[in-house]
């Protein structure tokens, strides 16, 4: 019988039961919500049952926050209402917007020691696949899910098959973790990873950051994967000592030993296996309306004449959106704006990078530098961050979803192009006919300074890379 | 939620790979209460020109009472959002055909009775093809797991769980109650056996120790 994986390790420790027909009954460690739960709520209410486990729920106002100001409409400032009210009535801690703990969602959930290793954790939101960079078991639940989770603190879960993601190799200077990311789901397409859970691996990924490692793993989602992990190691144990919510003493003690012995055994075998040479990825934007349609930067405009049947229609359906000539090179495409956030790309070490380009540069066009969580935006401006973004005449603005998913009134006006550390290219995501253009902290900086996609490393010859 | 084991009625085309969740339901739409019902906001800004004028030759203006669409691969993928289920369930819409679905839609879908119908991609190519010539009556049987149109009787994968769970309207809350006892042994053990994976702050948790879902 070959090792076990990962996955596995997680899976057999929170499961409670296994129906006959192979679904699993979960223990949930960690629920999450926010202002889009309120469906949730309301369907507990109807049902009139309390939550669970309100000691292992946390709230969060994120998707709504306001960046600038108040709310920008009533039924924005409703919504935030809304999630005051159901927590307080439930006994839930909640990170209001006056909470200097408030941040995205997947920014203060490892920030305050919330997640952790060994963990299973929900939230109402596609990238809770983020703390799976922890070692957790991670994924992101629709609203009867949330309510189920809220009201029985289980979920019911079918084992996804698992995917190997190995990395082997160094990134080069000016190529981080999005930039891996978007490769590999440019490889294997924005459904290339359904139905399977992936644990990164290799080199690469043990040299990154817990940042770069959660980047990574947020993004799995946009290639099909509800779950994506990376085993824990000193590193995880390092960013997770200390933080607020976080084991100390002899508890701490015991659980990095449990930690310790959560990775994939060597000899363990994964439905499905997949390699690439860190070494050899450039800097990556996309070009269309889909996170698989995403190339190097130094690649031309795809020609949808050159491909068959319905990728043929999509691309140049894409194009025609996007507003896109077939061939010209990508460096060509100028921008209207930049935005850097979102629970993708806003932790300390993306505003490093970013600052690291714009460090005594004006931009071209205007943007907006939105920090995942105030107490990110605090540290930043300890080192000085925010004088870099402003001074290049970028704003530095509050903390929230913003301009990723365009609720709380931060949009892209129709037909403007905004180069963007966001995680989804769809359609109208950043606002009614926003062209959105995905890349790396960086590489959305050095697009501000020249005004059009450009290669961050020219930008970066002769600097410091963050 | 009440179950279903047949259904019969018009099928448009959205002949579209990646329909994601943005495009089911455009966010804005997402502070409304369900009670006003979502319908209007399904494919809002597809439906509808920057005026807000319907587009007179889209599939689901063409058919408004569809209530079966075919569209293409990785159809629903992107956000968590059941909110596109929603706009889906109150415009009207049961079942949807595609060679793949995001996998949070697909049992956002199931949770609301919504049939995400898996089928080859051959086959959703001569639906398509079939459809090209006007709305066609399509019949869905979910015993025996089986999509009927024209002359052509399309396979469709169907994971048992969801296929039960849709014939029968099961509730999960429900299910789960019955296994409360269960919960509470689970619990009892994981908290004793891993006192770390309590947040340390919740010291109420501690000392409460409820029997979770027997209250």
């Amino acid at each position: 019988m070959s090792g076990r994986r990962l996955l596995d390790k997680l899976w057999d420790a929170h499961e409670i039961l296994r129906r006959e027909d192979g679904t699993s009954l979960l223990w949930v460690d960690r629920h999450l919500v926010h202002e889009g739960s309120h469906h949730a709520f309301a369907k507990i209410a109807e049902r009139d049952l309390p939550v669970a486990e309100p000691g292992l729920t946390f709230g969060v106002a994120d998707h709504y926050a306001p960046t600038r100001g108040g709310p920008a409409t009533d039924a924005i400032a409703r919504m935030i209402d809304t999630l005051s009210e159901n927590t307080a009535k439930h006994g839930i801690t909640c990170f209001g917007l006056d909470d200097p703990r408030q941040g995205i969602v997947h920014v203060i959930g490892p920030e305050q020691g919330l997640t952790l290793p060994g963990l299973l954790i929900n939230c109402g939101d596609s990238h809770t696949s983020t703390h799976g960079a922890f070692g957790a078991l991670a994924f992101g639940i629709g609203a009867t899910e949330v309510a189920h989770v809220l009201a029985t603190q289980t979920v019911w879960q079918k084992k996804p098959k698992a995917m190997r993601i190995d990395v082997t190799g160094r990134l080069g200077p000016g190529v981080g973790a999005k930039d891996l990311a978007l490769a590999w789901i440019a490889k294997l397409g924005a459904d290339g990873a359904r139905g399977h859970a992936i644990e990164y691996t290799g080199a690469a990924v043990r040299a990154m950051s817990m940042e770069g490692r959660m980047t990574l793993c947020n993004l799995s989602i946009e290639g099909g994967a509800r779950f994506g992990m990376i085993a824990p190691d000193e590193t995880t144990f390092d960013y997770v000592r200390g933080r607020p919510f976080a084991p100390t003493g002899a508890e701490w003690d015991r659980a990095v030993e449990l930690w310790s012995l959560l990775p994939s055994d060597s000899d363990a075998e994964f439905e499905t296996t997949v390699s690439l040479d860190a070494s050899e990825i450039a800097p990556i934007v996309t070009w269309g309306t889909s996170p698989e349609d995403a190339l190097p930067v130094t690649a031309t405009i795809p020609d949808p004449s050159l491909l068959q049947g319905s990728a043929a229609d999509r691309a140049r359906n894409a194009l025609d959106y996007m507003g896109l000539t077939a061939g010209r090179a990508l460096t060509e495409i100028a921008v209207d704006q930049v935005f850097i956030g979102s629970c993708t790309n806003a932790r300390i070490e993306d505003l490093r990078a970013a600052a690291a380009v714009l460090a005594g540069r004006r931009a071209k066009v205007p943007g907006i530098v939105s920090p995942g969580s105030q107490l990110v935006k605090a540290q930043a401006e300890a080192e000085g961050l925010d004088r870099i973004f402003t001074d290049a005449g970028l704003d530095w603005v509050g903390s929230g979803c913003s301009m990723c998913v365009a609720m709380n009134g931060d949009h892209v006006e129709p037909g403007k192009r905004c180069a963007s550390t966001t995680n989804r290219n769809f359609r109208g995501r950043q606002g009614r006919g926003a062209r959105t253009h995905l890349m790396s902290p960086a590489m959305v900086a050095a697009a501000a300074v020249t005004g059009h996609l450009t290669d961050v490393r020219d930008l970066l010859r002769g600097r410091e890379v963050a | 939620m009440s179950g279903w084991t047949t259904h019969t009625g018009p099928a448009v085309a959205l002949d579209r790979e990646n329909v994601d969740t943005d495009q089911l339901i455009p966010a804005r739409f997402m502070s409304t209460p369900r009670s006003e019902g979502y319908g209007p906001f399904l494919l809002h800004d597809m439906r509808h020109d920057s005026d807000g004028t319907p587009v007179s030759d889209f599939p689901l203006n063409m058919v408004p009472n569809a209530s079966i669409l075919i569209s293409r691969r990785n159809f629903g993928s992107g956000s968590s959002r059941e909110a596109a289920v929603y706009a889906l369930v109150d415009f009207g819409i049961r079942v949807v055909i595609a060679p793949s679905f995001g996998d949070i839609f697909a049992s956002n879908s199931v949770n609301n009775g919504l049939l995400p119908a898996r089928v080859s991609e051959a086959d959703v190519d001569a639906a398509i093809a079939l459809l090209a010539d006007g709305p066609q009556e399509v019949s869905v049987d979910l015993i025996d797991r089986k999509i009927r149109l024209g002359n052509t009787t399309l396979d469709v994968t169907l994971d048992d769980v969801w296929q039960q769970k849709l014939i029968n309207g099961w509730d999960d809350i429900d299910l789960t109650q019955t296994h409360k006892q269960a919960i509470a042994a689970f619990r009892a053990q994981h908290v004793q056996g891993k006192p770390w994976a309590v947040p340390v702050q919740q010291t109420d948790f501690r000392r409460a120790g409820r029997d979770t879902v027997s209250q």
